[in-house]
């Protein structure tokens, strides 16, 4: 009986918490597009619903309602399971995520290197995809797309470390605790500036858009998948990208913690705070989409190996000699 | 501990079966999949014996970097068809004998470290690290490799970067011949160098390309 309990307490906090993620994956669709919209003086999505913001809502219904064609040729089982695991590893991943101060559904030690672990695992959605559709198309895109992962995580690897230099502690909590004083993108900014960059070209997002390039590869690994199946990794996606936004605010922005500590800010709840920051990177995210041109790939592949990586090697250096130096190491 | 056991025996499951079929499986890249699922289940086993550090990096070091290149390798290679065919070969006959007589030497080493735990039921608190309880894993995890083992720790990282820039050594071939881009030469480039503005005579036309 009493783990009947757990399992009914669980599941009530786990769909507190998916339900919102959902709902706001499908409105931040509808930001994206109508900041592109803005940006190109064009009107945007806006008959359905007040200002368009049932748009989303009419997508998915229409999706919904679309034929699943499963080529002939493809690896069936593959290609069924490749959206699914996309799906699922961009929801996992909001488990460690902290909304407040003890407001978090799992507030284990190694809450980055989890996340970190789980956006590693988002390529073999794609490859999976790319792989079991039996195409030319999807199979470049997949290959393009993992390849892109795979060098931009390790500059991602290596900004957290330089944030964890100056936390000490792997803990979600710990870090967005430790920027009470001082929020981490007024030393570190020009890890920040690398880390926007980087979650761009790890989630897939333009001008790092090669996998789905439309003029060169149609939609990349999607292009094989209809209906439902494309409206998943198209959720994924936006989840993930939500999620690197997510983590960009805790790593840098401080978290759920209100830009100064005075009467009029910290009266909002720190989750409001939290939504404030992931939705301004959002904007910055999309705006970007609306203003810089696709990269070529081999500038994608120079830019991550031969920029990203030592610039951020050696911040590490450079934060590590001034936290021995001036003896500002956290110790616990 | 109900849970806990009946957890423990669903990932030992998955790891055993998913194991099997990496060797079984006709497909090599259902292979690394399974192989992709077993490294999974191992790691939660990790985390169940508290080991969540070791658990996060074998995810995020073999499932998340090492799979991927297998994937790569054998989508490259398109080695599925060969598969089938290579047990029945000739030239297959000469490597079996080999592999079998590595397998029996690691199923011994592992006879050989099981007998020594069965031996000595106390080994592993015989060693002489003094854990403390209170820290966390990563953080006595990172105690013991950065003091007591530096050195150690240190001297296989050489290892491995040597062994990284022989391999790039050895693989590294010059062509003749090929068309590089030089990209601050593409950066630098301005609109005087790119654009000639040339008066036409009528008739007569411009020679370009000269």
């Amino acid at each position: 009986m009493e783990y009947i309990n757990i399992i009914f307490h669980e599941t009530y906090k786990i769909l507190f918490l998916l339900v919102p993620v959902l709902v706001s994956v499908a409105m931040i669709v509808w930001l994206d597009r109508r900041v592109w919209a803005f940006v190109q003086k064009r009107q945007g999505p806006n008959v359905v619903g007040p200002f368009g913001l049932l748009q989303s809502l009419a997508d998915a219904l229409k999706y919904i309602f679309k034929e699943i064609i499963i080529p002939a040729s493809s690896n069936k089982v593959i290609f069924i399971i490749a959206p699914i695991i996309t799906m699922t590893l961009a929801l996992i991943a909001w488990a460690v995520i902290p909304f407040g101060e003890n407001n978090v559904l799992s507030d284990i030690n190694v809450g980055i290197l989890y996340i970190f672990a789980i956006s590693s695992l988002g390529v073999y959605g794609i490859i999976m995809g790319g792989w079991a559709s039996n195409s030319k198309y999807p199979f470049l895109g997949a290959i393009r797309s993992a390849a892109q992962m795979v060098s931009y995580e390790v500059s991602i690897g290596i900004i957290i470390i330089n944030v964890l230099l100056c936390v000490g502690s792997l803990n979600l909590s710990d870090i967005v605790l430790a920027q009470q004083n001082i929020w981490f993108i007024i030393p570190l900014f020009p890890m920040f500036v690398i880390f926007f960059i980087s979650s761009l070209a790890e989630t897939n997002r333009p001008p790092f858009d090669l996998p789905e390039a439309e003029a060169e590869l149609v939609a990349g690994y999607q292009t094989e998948y209809s209906g439902m199946m494309y409206a998943m990794f198209w959720l994924g996606e936006y989840a993930n990208i939500l999620l690197m936004c997510a983590l960009g605010s805790i790593l840098f922005l401080g978290g759920w913690l209100s830009p100064i500590d005075l009467y009029p800010f910290n009266i909002l709840p720190g989750a409001i705070w939290l939504i404030f920051k992931i939705v301004f990177l959002f904007i910055l995210f999309a705006l970007v989409k609306a203003v810089v041109p696709r990269y070529r790939y081999d500038q994608l592949m120079r830019l991550g190996w031969k920029i990203f990586l030592p610039l951020s090697l050696t911040y590490v250096v450079l934060t590590a000699s001034y936290l021995f130096y001036f003896n500002l190491l956290p110790v616990n | 501990m109900i849970a806990h056991a009946i957890f423990f025996y669903i990932f030992s499951l998955i790891a055993i079966i998913s194991a099997i079929m990496v060797t079984v499986s006709k497909n090599t890249v259902h292979s690394v999949f399974f192989l992709i699922l077993d490294f999974i289940s191992i790691s939660c086993l990790f985390i169940m014996i508290g080991a969540e550090f070791l658990g996060m990096i074998m995810l995020i070091v073999y499932v998340g970097a090492v799979a991927v290149l297998f994937l790569f390798v054998v989508m490259m290679l398109n080695v599925a068809q060969q598969k089938n065919q290579w047990l029945l070969s000739e030239d297959s006959s000469g490597h079996i004998p080999v592999g079998l007589i590595i397998s029996a030497l690691i199923f011994f080493e592992l006879i050989i470290v099981i007998g020594g735990w069965k031996y000595k039921p106390n080994l592993l608190e015989s060693t002489n690290q003094n854990l403390s309880i209170g820290l966390s894993n990563t953080h006595s995890l990172g105690q013991i490799l950065y003091t007591d083992y530096i050195h150690i720790f240190q001297i296989s990282g050489m290892i491995l970067l040597i062994a990284m820039i022989g391999a790039i050594v050895l693989t590294f071939r010059q062509r003749e011949g090929v068309k590089k881009q030089s990209y601050i030469k593409q950066i630098s480039r301005e609109r005087s160098e790119g654009v000639e503005v040339v008066d036409v005579t009528s008739n007569k036309g411009v020679k370009i390309d000269d």
